[in-house]
């Protein structure tokens, strides 16, 4: 049994088609990334998966439980159990460093305050934001926001991280930051789906890629596979474009 | 004229016109608050509402929708009338200062309930979205992340709006209510002059608002630095 | 307690209720464009005046938009008399709505002019027009953009406003309410339908200004 599997998943805004049967799975531990040009359907299959962008059909089960998206116990219980961390980093403007990390194990596991404030702040100082625990978002660079927003995501412990082109709107030297946290997360046993351009960093940490394109999954393979000897014209076309620069 | 006037100022500064006129000046403020404060929660209920999504509370949302369209585009003056002549018959015996504020109330419901409602529209979805992932439920949602990220879209222009209904409560004179501006027709009706009377009733006015007014102009540059 | 509603009477009078509405749009219309006259001097003057004029345009402001229109005219309307100057109620209540519409189209004009950026000047002037053309060409179309939807609500807010002249005797809308419902004594219903006609006014206002706005100044102004 796969740790997350998707079956034949649709996805349409109004009469526009974002995803088209779209199947795929991760084991458990597995870091599985998605590639492919923007508008591909990438970041509506993450939206999918986490509940707030419904499917127009196919199935999702994590860890063999069959997930309703039409139903709020349903989708409550996936984000239980899956964080995500999106692009433009969302963190609550009008709260610290550490609230924004303590206000859903606090408020939705119902933890006590201490106990949950000395997790987050091992979290914290995994992401190497502890001294700026009083600080606010705005306070912050993008990359140290970005650190911030990956620990709030694994505060509620996850079995599933979902990342959402986490780096694209951060200046580029802040983006080895980021990318450095990320990796060192990888070899904790969290299954995670990763969105992301960075290619090299894509190809180091991935157990698996899958290329996608106007909705669809073109390719999935190993990254030896896809960056070195694609089989599909589309995936030869966008890695040879890509890796060129 | 003005020997006239010189002649009546140590009579109308009198104790006694003094102590009324500062009673007609509370009562002014008291309807303007009073009002505002009920308009306030009103309005806050209608725009949490004209937020929500689905087909359950469609038909509230539709009918707050029509309230805040509705009532701002009635003059305060007809509002008055109105609430005058539905709330006598129904309970006598309520005070014209309470058929005013119930006024206030319901004016002041609708134009706050759009002021209400584009703070809360000024929030990124980012924001809410990054609220639903956690499972913070729709009232924790609106409590712990829209609203205190609202207040600096809400507080000013729901201040000028408090500034502008305390000049706006003078037609409640109309209806009888001893409040500022009824104070200074009865203080002419005495037979003191109107420069007299109506003057000092302006200087009180601009007492009451200019500082407020003040206030709401700081308000904004705070908010906005911040 | 029992109440038939009875409107048959009120819409009889249907014609005559109208014929308000047609006053009170003259009155909002004619304070409007005489507001605008002394909000264009304003405006300038807090902008590009001397230390005087800004202090004089300052204060006029500060003072009326700071106290009640409704007793600003009783002052005109009862006080000037004893100075010898008489005024018909209809002529203190366009004085006094006028006055007051100039302070406030005075702030609204003002955040017009300086909305214009000095850079989008600069640019003009280095393309070589003169100062007739960059005012016609580029500040005038700018400005008016800027100003266009607080000017809307703002001419909206006059409709409501004028409502306060039927205190004085003018039989505007409001005003030939107070007389049919003296007449007839039904004092709620007249008051309901009067209500009615002044929401439909102001929404055909609203919608038509809306449309002026998106054809002339290519503002996209909501109604709603």
């Amino acid at each position: 049994m796969k740790h997350l599997e998707i079956r034949g998943l649709s996805s349409a805004y109004g009469s526009v088609r974002v995803l088209r049967d779209v199947s795929l799975d991760a084991g458990k531990g597995e870091v599985v990334s998605l590639i492919g040009p923007s508008g591909s359907g990438k970041s509506t299959l993450l939206r999918v998966l986490i509940g707030l962008t419904p499917p127009t059909a196919g199935e999702v089960s994590i860890a063999g439980e069959k997930v309703n998206y039409r139903n709020r116990r349903s989708v409550k219980a996936v984000r239980d159990r899956m964080s995500i961390v999106f692009q433009q980093y969302n963190l609550f403007q009008n709260m610290t460093v550490l609230r924004n990390v303590t206000v859903a194990p606090i408020k939705i596991k119902k933890r006590p305050r201490a106990e949950a404030e000395e997790d987050a702040m091992s979290l914290l100082e995994r992401v190497g934001m502890a001294e700026r625990k009083d600080a606010y978002p705005d306070e912050l660079s993008g990359g140290q926001q970005q650190r911030v927003a990956i620990a709030r995501a694994l505060a509620t412990n996850p079995e599933i991280l979902l990342l959402d082109e986490v780096t694209s709107a951060l200046d580029p030297e802040r983006v080895n930051e980021v990318l450095d946290t990320i990796r060192a997360l990888t070899s904790e046993g969290i299954t995670m789906l990763i969105v992301s351009h960075e290619m090299a960093f894509v190809r180091e940490v991935s157990t698996r890629i899958a290329m996608m394109d106007e909705g669809r999954i073109v390719e999935c393979g190993s990254p030896a596979r896809i960056f070195d000897s694609p089989t599909k014209a589309r995936t030869r076309d966008f890695v040879s474009k890509i890796l060129k620069h | 004229m003005l020997e006239q006037i010189a002649e009546q100022i140590p009579l109308f500064f009198g104790y006694h016109n003094v102590i009324f006129i500062l009673q007609a000046a509370g009562r002014t403020l008291g309807m303007t608050f009073a009002g505002c404060s009920v308009g306030f929660a009103f309005g806050f209920l209608i725009a949490v509402l004209r937020q929500t999504t689905g087909p359950v509370l469609f038909l509230p949302r539709l009918l707050g929708i029509a309230y805040v369209e509705i009532f701002r585009r009635i003059p305060f003056l007809v509002i008055l009338f109105i609430v005058l002549f539905v709330i006598e018959p129904l309970m006598p015996g309520t005070s014209l200062f309470g058929i005013a504020t119930v006024s206030v109330c319901l004016l002041s419901t609708a134009f706050l309930s759009e002021i209400i409602r584009s703070g809360l529209e000024s929030v990124p979805m980012q924001q809410i979205e990054g609220a639903k992932v956690l499972n913070l439920n729709g009232l924790q949602t609106l409590f712990m992340v829209i609203l205190p990220q609202s207040w600096k879209v809400i507080l000013p222009p729901a201040a000028a709006f408090v500034v502008m209904f305390i000049k706006d409560t003078s037609l409640a004179s109309q209806l009888g209510v001893i409040e500022m501006t009824f104070a200074g027709e009865m203080l002419v009706n005495r037979g003191f002059s109107p420069v007299l009377g109506f003057g000092v009733v302006l200087v009180c006015y601009f007492a009451m608002s200019y500082p407020l007014s003040r206030l709401a102009i700081r308000l904004e540059k705070r908010l906005e630095a911040s | 307690m029992d109440y038939t509603f009875q409107f048959s009477v009120v819409f009889r009078e249907l014609p005559y209720l109208l014929g308000g509405a047609l006053v009170t749009l003259q009155i909002a219309f004619v304070t409007f464009w005489c507001g605008a006259f002394i909000g264009v001097f304003g405006a300038v003057a807090k902008v590009y005046g001397g230390r005087f004029s800004r202090r004089v345009a300052s204060s006029y402001v500060t003072f009326f938009t700071n106290t009640p229109a409704l007793v600003q005219i009783f002052l005109l309307y009862y006080a000037l008399p004893d100075a010898g100057i008489l005024l018909s109620s209809m002529t203190a209540v366009l004085i006094g709505l006028t006055l007051n519409a100039g302070a406030y189209l005075t702030e609204i004009l003002r955040a017009g002019v300086i909305s214009v950026r000095r850079s989008e000047i600069d640019a003009a002037t280095a393309l070589g027009m003169s100062l007739l053309q960059i005012v016609v060409n580029v500040m005038l179309p700018h400005i008016a953009r800027t100003i266009y939807a607080p000017l809307s609500n703002f001419f909206i807010w006059l409709v409501l406003g004028s409502s306060m002249a039927a205190l004085f005797g003018v039989e505007e809308l409001t005003g030939r309410a107070i007389n049919i419902s003296t007449a007839n004594l039904r004092t709620i219903e007249t008051f309901m339908v009067v209500a009615v006609i002044y929401v439909v006014l102001t929404v055909l206002a609203s919608a038509s200004l809306a449309l002026v706005g998106r054809v002339a100044f290519r503002v996209r102004a909501k109604v709603f």
